[in-house]
C-alpha cells in the first residue's frame, strides 16, 4: 500500500529540484524541465537516502536504510529501540561516516561530510540530550548559531576599522535572537545561563538556537522527551508555524506514538537497521507487520 | 519621612557610585596593583630598606607581576576561552625565549646568534613559539582533549631537553645557557654604548636619568624600571587584543567549543578550525611572554632549567586563581600569583625572624612537631620559618585545591562574561527600552 505514497513522485522527481517556492510556480516565459517537474509534484524532496547502512565493528545498526523526506513537511521516523533511528540521524549529519550508501540534501551529495558543512548548508539538527552551552547566558547561545558571521575572523574582531562592521553585524543578530526567543516565549530568559534552564526550556532553546541558523531542514531527536504536556503542545504549535510561515522541513524521532500519528503527516518506521515501512499514519496502523514488531499490537 | 527618604537616597547614590567606580575592570586592575605596590613597601620599611631598595623591590615585583600576567592571558585564551589543555606552556616560552637569542644574538658571541636586528628576532621568536604549536598541535587537535595535554607537556619537556642537550651545546649552548643574549633594548634606548651602563646616556637617556638621580636611583634601576614599563605596555597591549577578540563572535565559537563541542559543529562552526587558531595565537603569545621574561630585561637567563614543567603549573594556578575565562581576571591571578604566593612569603618569614628571636632550627618535621607535646612551639615555627621557600609550594598546591572546591570560577567569577561584541543584557530587547527604564524606576521606589 505504500507504494502509492512514495514511488512514482519520488522517481518522477530530479534530485536537484530545489523547495519549489509558490514564487517558482508561477507561470513563466520558458518552463524549464525542472519547473515542469515541479508543476506535476508539488513538493520537492530536499532530502534523500539511499540504501544507508552502517556497521560500528561486528554490528550493523543501520542496514540499508533508504527513504526521502517532502519539502515542508512534518515526518516521522519510528522504530523501537535499537532500529537504528539515532545512527541514521547521526550518519545523515555527519557524526558518523556511513559504511555504505548515499545521502542526498537538496540534490547534492553530502554523505561523509562533516558535521559543521552539513550544517551550513541547511540541514540542522537537534539533540535527544539538549545540548544548550551552559556557562553562556540564552542570549548567547542564540548569537552563536547564525552563519557567516564576520567576527569569526580575528583580524575583524581585533582591527578597529573592521571592529565597526562586526559590531553591526551583532546588532542585527542580536535582534533576530530577540524576535526568536520571544517567539518561542523564552525572552525572559535571556540573560538567564543555559545551564539554569528547567529540561523542557532547554529543548526549547535548542531549537530556537537551531533556527537561528536559517535551516531549510530541521532533523529533531526525540524533541519532546522529557517535556511536560503544556510544553510539549507549545513546541508542536511552534513547530506547526514554522512549517507553514517558513516552508521549513521537519523529521523527527519520537517514542510518542499518539503524537506522531496525529500531527505527522508521513510516517517511516525502521526495524532492525531498515526501513519496514512507510506512508500516512492511516497506512502505518493499517499495517500488521509494524503493529507486530513496534506497537506489540497495541493498536 | 521625607528626611529618611533623603538619606535613604544618598545612601543608596553613595553605593551606587563605589559599585560603578569598582565595576569597570581597569579600576579592579588598578586597584590590586596599588594593594600589592603597599603592601612591598610595607615590607620593605619593615626589612628596614633604604628608599632605593624599596622601588627595586616593588619593581621586580611589578615586573614579575606583569610576564606572569602575560603568560596567563596567553593560556586563557587557549584553556579559559577554547578549552584547550595545554600543559607545555614553559616549552612553547623557552620557543620564544630561545628564538629571539639565536636571532639576535651577536654573531661573534658562544653560542653565536645571527645578529639580526631585535624587532625582527622577536617577531621570529613569536612565530616560532607559533608554528612549534601547530607542529605540535595538529594532530592532537583532532582527537580528545586529553591527547592535547599528553602531547604538549611532552613537546614541552621534549623541547627543554633539546635546548639542554650536549649535541646541540654548540648552537643552543647546553645544560649551562645560551649567553650571548641580545641587547637588552633599554639599554640601546638610554645609553650610546649599550654593554657599559657607565658610558654616556643618550639624549632620553640624560632626561630620565637626570630626572631619576633626583630620587637617588640607580642606572641598573632605571634600566630596569623602563623595561618594566615596556612590558607593562605590552601586557596592556596584549590584554586589549584578547579583550576584543574573546568579546567577537570568535570568542563566542571558542566559548561553545569549551562547553560542548559537538553541539558547535551541529550549528555549522568548523570547530577544528577554530581550535587551530586560538591555540596558535595562544602559543605565539606564550613565545611573546618568554621573550620579555628571559630573553632580555632585568631577569634574562635563557638557560633549560628555567622552562621546567613547575612554570607551566605555577600558570596555570594563576589563572585559576583569576578566574578562566576572563582576562582581566588572568592579569589580576598572575600578578596576585607572582606577588603574594610567590614573592611575598620569604619577606614575611625574614620579616617575623628579624623581629622575634626563634634559634631553633630542627633537621626535619618529627623533630619540629614533637616537642608541642611538651608545648613548646619554637622549634615548629623555626621549621616553618626556615623552610618557607619550599613551603610555599605546598600552600600553592593547598590554595589551589581550595580554589577549586570552593571557588572554581576564580576571583572575578568571570568565566561567565558574555562573549559578544555587543551587550547581551535585558535591555537591549528591540523596542521595550524605554517601558522598562521606567518600570525599573518605579519597582526601585516600591522595594528600597
Amino acid at each position: 500500500m505504500s507504494d502509492r505514497s512514495d514511488g512514482p513522485a519520488d522517481a518522477d522527481l530530479p534530485d536537484d529540484v530545489d523547495a519549489p517556492d509558490t514564487d517558482d510556480l508561477e507561470p513563466e516565459a520558458d518552463d524549464s524541465d525542472v519547473e515542469e517537474a515541479a508543476k506535476r509534484v508539488p513538493r520537492g524532496v530536499p532530502l534523500r537516502v539511499d540504501g544507508l547502512r552502517k556497521e560500528f565493528g561486528g554490528i550493523t545498526a543501520v542496514d540499508g536504510a533508504t527513504f526521502s523526506v517532502e519539502q515542508g513537511s512534518l515526518t516521522g521516523l519510528i522504530g523501537p529501540n535499537g532500529a537504528g533511528k539515532s545512527t541514521t540521524f547521526n550518519c545523515i549529519t555527519g557524526v558518523h561516516e556511513p559504511t555504505d550508501g548515499t545521502v542526498h540534501f537538496r540534490g547534492q551529495d553530502i554523505t561523509g561530510d562533516r558535521p559543521h558543512s552539513i550544517a551550513n548548508r541547511g540541514l540542522v539538527r537537534t539533540f535527544q540530550i539538549a545540548r544548550e552551552l551552559d556557562e553562556m547566558t540564552v542570549l548567547e547561545n542564540m548569537m552563536l548559531a547564525p552563519g557567516g558571521q564576520r567576527g569569526e575572523s580575528i583580524t575583524r574582531s581585533v582591527l578597529p576599522g573592521l571592529r565597526s562592521e562586526v559590531v553591526d553585524q551583532e546588532t542585527e543578530l542580536r535582534e533576530s535572537a530577540w524576535e526568536t526567543l520571544e517567539f518561542f516565549e523564552i525572552d525572559h530568559l535571556a540573560e538567564e545561563y543555559a545551564g539554569n534552564l528547567s529540561g523542557g526550556q532547554r529543548k526549547l532553546l535548542e531549537l530556537a538556537r537551531a533556527l537561528m541558523t536559517e535551516p531549510d531542514m530541521m532533523l529533531l531527536d526525540e524533541p519532546f522527551a522529557g517535556v511536560n504536556p503544556t510544553l510539549e503542545e507549545k513546541l508542536l504549535d511552534r513547530i506547526h508555524a514554522l512549517r507553514e510561515q517558513e516552508d521549513l522541513t521537519f523529521l523527527l524521532v519520537e517514542h510518542d506514538m499518539d503524537l506522531i500519528m496525529e500531527n505527522c503527516e508521513h510516517v517511516i518506521v525502521m526495524h532492525q537497521g531498515r526501513v519496514l515501512d512507510e506512508g500516512t499514519p492511516e497506512e502505518i496502523k493499517a499495517n500488521e507487520e509494524v503493529v507486530e514488531a513496534y506497537l506489540g499490537g497495541e493498536v | 519621612m521625607s528626611a529618611d527618604n533623603g538619606a535613604r537616597s544618598a545612601l543608596d547614590d553613595a553605593r551606587g557610585i563605589l559599585e560603578r567606580v569598582f565595576a569597570p575592570d581597569a579600576v579592579k586592575v588598578f586597584a590590586m596593583f596599588a594593594g600589592i605596590w603597599l603592601l612591598f613597601i610595607w615590607f620593605g620599611t619593615q626589612l628596614g630598606y633604604a628608599d632605593h631598595f624599596i622601588f627595586a623591590l616593588v619593581r621586580r615585583v611589578t615586573f614579575l607581576s606583569a610576564v606572569y600576567a602575560l603568560a596567563v592571558l596567553a593560556l586563557n585564551i587557549q584553556w579559559g576561552y577554547a578549552g584547550l589543555f595545554n600543559i607545555g606552556v614553559a616549552g612553547f616560552m623557552a620557543v620564544g625565549a630561545y628564538s629571539v637569542a639565536m636571532l639576535s644574538g651577536s654573531p661573534g658571541g658562544t653560542p653565536p646568534g645571527l645578529g639580526l636586528p631585535l624587532p625582527i628576532g622577536i617577531l621570529g621568536g613569536v612565530l616560532a613559539a607559533t608554528a612549534i604549536g601547530l607542529v605540535a598541535a595538529l594532530p592532537a587537535l583532532r582527537l580528545k582533549a586529553d591527547y592535547l595535554a599528553i602531547v604538549t607537556v611532552a613537546i614541552s619537556e621534549i623541547i627543554r631537553l633539546t635546548f639542554n642537550s650536549p649535541a646541540f651545546a654548540d648552537v643552543t649552548g647546553g645544560a649551562s645557557g645560551f649567553d650571548n643574549l641580545p641587547t637588552n633594548p633599554v639599554r640601546t634606548l638610554l645609553l650610546t654604548e649599550p654593554g657599559s651602563i657607565i658610558s654616556e646616556p643618550t639624549a632620553i637617556g640624560q632626561t630620565i636619568f637626570s630626572f631619576t638621580a633626583e630620587y637617588g636611583l640607580q642606572r641598573l634601576t632605571v634600566l630596569n624600571t623602563v623595561y618594566t614599563l615596556g612590558t607593562l605596555a605590552v601586557l596592556l597591549g596584549v590584554y586589549l587584543l584578547l579583550e576584543r577578540a574573546g568579546k567577537s563572535p570568535f570568542g563566542r565559537v571558542l566559548k561553545a567549543i569549551r562547553e560542548d563541542e559537538v553541539a558547535a559543529r551541529s550549528l555549522g562552526k568548523d570547530t577544528q578550525n577554530f581550535k587551530v587558531r586560538a591555540f596558535a595565537l595562544g602559543c605565539g603569545l606564550m613565545g611573546l611572554a618568554g621573550i620579555l621574561w628571559y630573553a632580555m630585561g632585568p631577569r634574562a637567563s635563557v638557560v633549560p632549567v628555567n622552562f621546567r614543567p613547575p612554570l607551566t603549573f605555577y600558570i596555570f594556578i594563576a589563572l585559576i586563581i583569576g578566574g578562566s575565562g576572563s582576562n582581566t581576571g588572568s592579569i589580576l591571578g598572575g600578578a596576585l600569583f607572582a606577588s603574594l604566593l610567590f614573592e611575598a612569603p620569604p619577606r614575611v618569614a625574614t620579616i617575623i625572624g628579624n623581629r622575634y628571636e626563634i634559634a631553633a632550627d630542627p633537621a626535619n618535621l618529627v623533630q619540629a612537631l614533637a616537642p608541642i607535646v611538651e608545648g613548646e612551639l619554637m622549634p615548629l615555627a623555626g621549621f616553618l620559618l626556615n623552610n618557607i621557600d619550599t613551603l610555599r609550594f605546598i600552600g600553592m598546591g593547598v590554595l589551589l585545591v581550595v580554589l577549586v572546591q570552593r571557588r572554581p570560577e576564580g576571583l572575578l567569577g568571570a568565566r561567565k562574561e558574555t562573549a559578544s561584541a555587543v551587550s547581551l543584557a535585558e535591555d537591549t530587547r528591540p523596542g521595550t527600552a524605554p517601558e522598562r527604564t521606567t518600570a525599573a524606576a518605579d519597582g526601585g521606589e516600591v522595594d528600597e
